[in-house]
């Protein structure tokens, strides 16, 4: 168990989610110093990927950007390994299956550990493929993530019996990205995952607003906002850090 | 592994977000069933010989065989298929199987534009709804079968990302796949992607090889030495290879786009210059860097400018079974100018990668062995963007 579980002990949990590297890295270690600041209990962390296939155009541009910086792993885990001198909530990194395999399972999973790195997203990994990676972040100490969609349906039970750190319930079908409505009946789904898991679940995709914030917050123990975040970043660039603030105070207060 | 489907020794599996994992498990459970279904595969037979013109030609090229001065060369002519390549195999298997399984909207990539035409056909013939996704330089590129793609009834949407090719149509495909999926069928068009994928349409490319086998054997007696064909994901080189696979004594070439070279960076070469990886639903080899970043590649034939090979390519080169060499853009060009010239034959720019490696290897081989190149397209599509390699300003 990791420190995945303090996240959600200070009511609803609010996770924020950022592209390192989106224009840089001293932007983004303010992000995320002003999300923590703010009320952020967990921190996703984009590693770029020059292939999203589970973004949509907001955050496709963020890792576009990144890249374009020059961003690699290895500069992400000097970053982390800084941020970590004063930044303690649980972060986990979000990226693609062949960012993990090209940099060698073991040696990724091991500098995650080893810089404090608490979970691991990678939305091309579904239940069937994860013992690719899981041998290795178990040896290391980090969760390796599930997510749920809304066409999982015989899938829960499986899946959220064997979940780590949190369940990610993914609202909507489709990308990342800001959504005006969510229609998917996830009071139902998160029934399921309880009746097979312990671990808290967290809804993403789509969510933007405080309005929607509180909605998902009632339903489940937390939410995660990336698109909207990333949104900000583009917009302000090095001025961000404070709207990002600012975002993520009325987004957490919402939730209260 | 235990728990991991379509796999290729350690190649294919099912790399995919959660949300499109019950569709691929429910297109498996569709295609298991239909494959052995007599009325299924009654109609499908029906579709491809009636409508799609097979079987196709095995060809034997009487006059660059005398020029190449070595083995016989026999072209597979799938160029001679409705709608000018072997696309339509693959695309009516896969549209049959959609319709049995109560889909109405026929999503598709597209690289050169053969696969798209394919799908866009297929959708018109069986009144289904076609959306098709080509990286806007390829619509620059092959403009033609843009036209040809909307003529049939399909909506055609240029895609901007990344390098705006074959690769980033397959992501924005995926995209759209996974956000509406009910009554729509991803109709991908290679050997490639998350099982099932590369397994049914290795199965509906087969007919090309089982073809080829009983061609040879009717006019030779004998098997070939050497079967040829082009590789991007590599659906006409798995369709051409199928059959012979267990036949240890035929060679089975696949021909990669090497660009400008595979000293360059300008090169699509996936085995020859690509490394292990997880990408598009599938592990294999890719064109990709240190970090696992994936190469923007290059090539002058869109349908093989993909930075990706299909998993059982990826396996028949682990255990040595196929061989996979690079053809540059010159090469194919010029061998493209030579089939036209030779046998009246315009072949696609795809497919003439094939035949300059044929070029390369009939003079050094006996007079009484045998080589098959797979003609997997026609050419029409490429005369104008080849004679602007040629420096020639033609308009369509």
């Amino acid at each position: 168990m990791s420190r995945i579980k303090s996240a959600f002990e200070n009511g609803k949990a609010f996770i924020a989610f950022v592209t390192c590297g989106d224009p840089d890295l001293e932007v983004t270690a303010e992000v995320v110093r002003a999300a923590v600041e703010n009320g952020a209990d967990l921190i996703e962390l984009g590693i770029p990927f020059s292939d999203p296939t589970a973004e949509g155009p907001v955050i496709q541009g963020a890792n576009l950007r990144a890249l374009t910086g020059g961003i690699t792993t290895d500069k992400i885990f000097q970053f982390v390994q800084a941020l970590r001198r004063d930044v303690s909530v649980p972060l986990v990194f979000m990226t693609y299956a062949n960012v993990v395999f090209s940099y060698g399972a073991d040696r990724f999973l091991s500098a995650c550990g080893r810089i404090g790195i608490d979970g691991l997203i990678l939305p091309d990994l579904p239940f069937e493929e994860k013992e690719e990676f899981l041998p290795f972040c178990h040896k290391y100490g980090v969760d390796l993530i599930s997510l749920i969609a809304p066409t999982s349906k015989n899938r829960i039970a499986m899946i959220a019996r064997e979940a780590e750190g949190f369940v990610y319930i993914v609202s909507s079908l489709g990308v990342t990205g800001v959504r005006s409505e969510i229609k998917t009946d996830l009071s139902s789904i998160i029934q399921s995952v309880r009746e097979n898991t312990k671990i808290p679940c967290a809804v993403g995709f789509g969510i933007s607003t405080p309005e929607q914030a509180k909605r998902m917050s009632e339903l489940s123990d937390g939410v995660i906002v990336g698109s909207a975040i990333v949104k900000l970043i583009e917009k302000y660039g090095k001025d961000a850090p404070r709207y990002v603030g600012g975002y993520v105070k009325a987004m957490k207060d919402a939730m209260r | 592994m235990t728990n991991s489907k379509g796999r290729f020794g350690i190649h294919g599996g099912q790399y995919i977000p959660e949300t499109l994992m019950n569709a691929v498990i429910e297109l498996e459970d569709a295609y298991n069933h239909y494959k052995n279904d007599p009325e299924f595969n009654r109609e499908l037979a029906g579709l491809l010989n009636e409508y799609a013109g097979r079987p196709s030609r095995l060809y034997f090229a009487e006059k660059m065989t005398k020029n190449l001065g070595g083995a016989k060369v026999y072209l597979k002519r799938e160029d001679l298929n409705h709608t000018g390549a072997h696309k339509i195999n693959n695309v009516l298997g896969q549209a049959l199987l959609a319709k049995k399984m109560g889909k109405t909207r026929l999503i598709a990539e597209t690289g050169a534009g053969q696969h798209g035409v394919a799908t866009a056909t297929a959708a018109a013939l069986m009144g289904m709804e076609c959306v098709v996704f080509m990286g806007e330089e390829d619509t620059v590129r092959q403009a033609l079968n843009v036209y040809r793609m909307r003529l049939l009834g399909a909506e055609v949407i240029p895609v901007k990302t990344g390098t705006a090719t074959l690769k980033d149509a397959v992501s924005e495909a995926m995209r759209e796949w996974t956000s509406r999926i009910s009554d729509t069928h991803y109709c991908l068009g290679s050997v490639m992607g998350p099982h099932p994928f590369p397994t049914i349409v290795r199965d509906f490319q087969a007919v090309i090889s089982k073809e080829i086998r009983e061609q040879i054997l009717k006019k030779e007696g004998r098997l070939p030495d050497a079967v040829i064909a082009c590789v991007g994901g590599g659906s006409n080189a798995i369709g051409s290879f199928y059959h012979f696979i267990p036949d240890e004594n035929v060679r089975l070439i696949g021909c990669e786009a090497a660009g400008r070279g595979i000293d360059t960076f300008e090169t699509a070469a996936t085995v020859n210059t690509g490394r292990l990886g997880i990408f598009h639903g599938m592990k294999s080899y890719f064109c990709q860097d240190e970090y696992g970043q994936i190469a923007p590649v290059y090539s002058i034939s869109a349908g093989l400018d993909y930075p990706g090979i299909g998993p059982e390519h990826a396996y028949l080169h682990d255990i040595g079974r196929a061989e996979y060499v690079p053809v540059t853009d010159e090469e194919a060009v010029r061998a493209f100018e030579y089939l036209a010239k030779t046998e009246g034959i315009i072949p696609a720019i795809e497919s003439a990668h094939a035949v300059a490696y044929a070029m390369k290897t009939a003079p050094q081989m006996q007079k009484d062995q045998l080589i098959v190149i797979t003609i997997s397209g026609r050419g029409d599509k490429d005369c104008a963007a080849i004679a602007r390699y040629r420096g020639e300003d033609i308009h369509e």
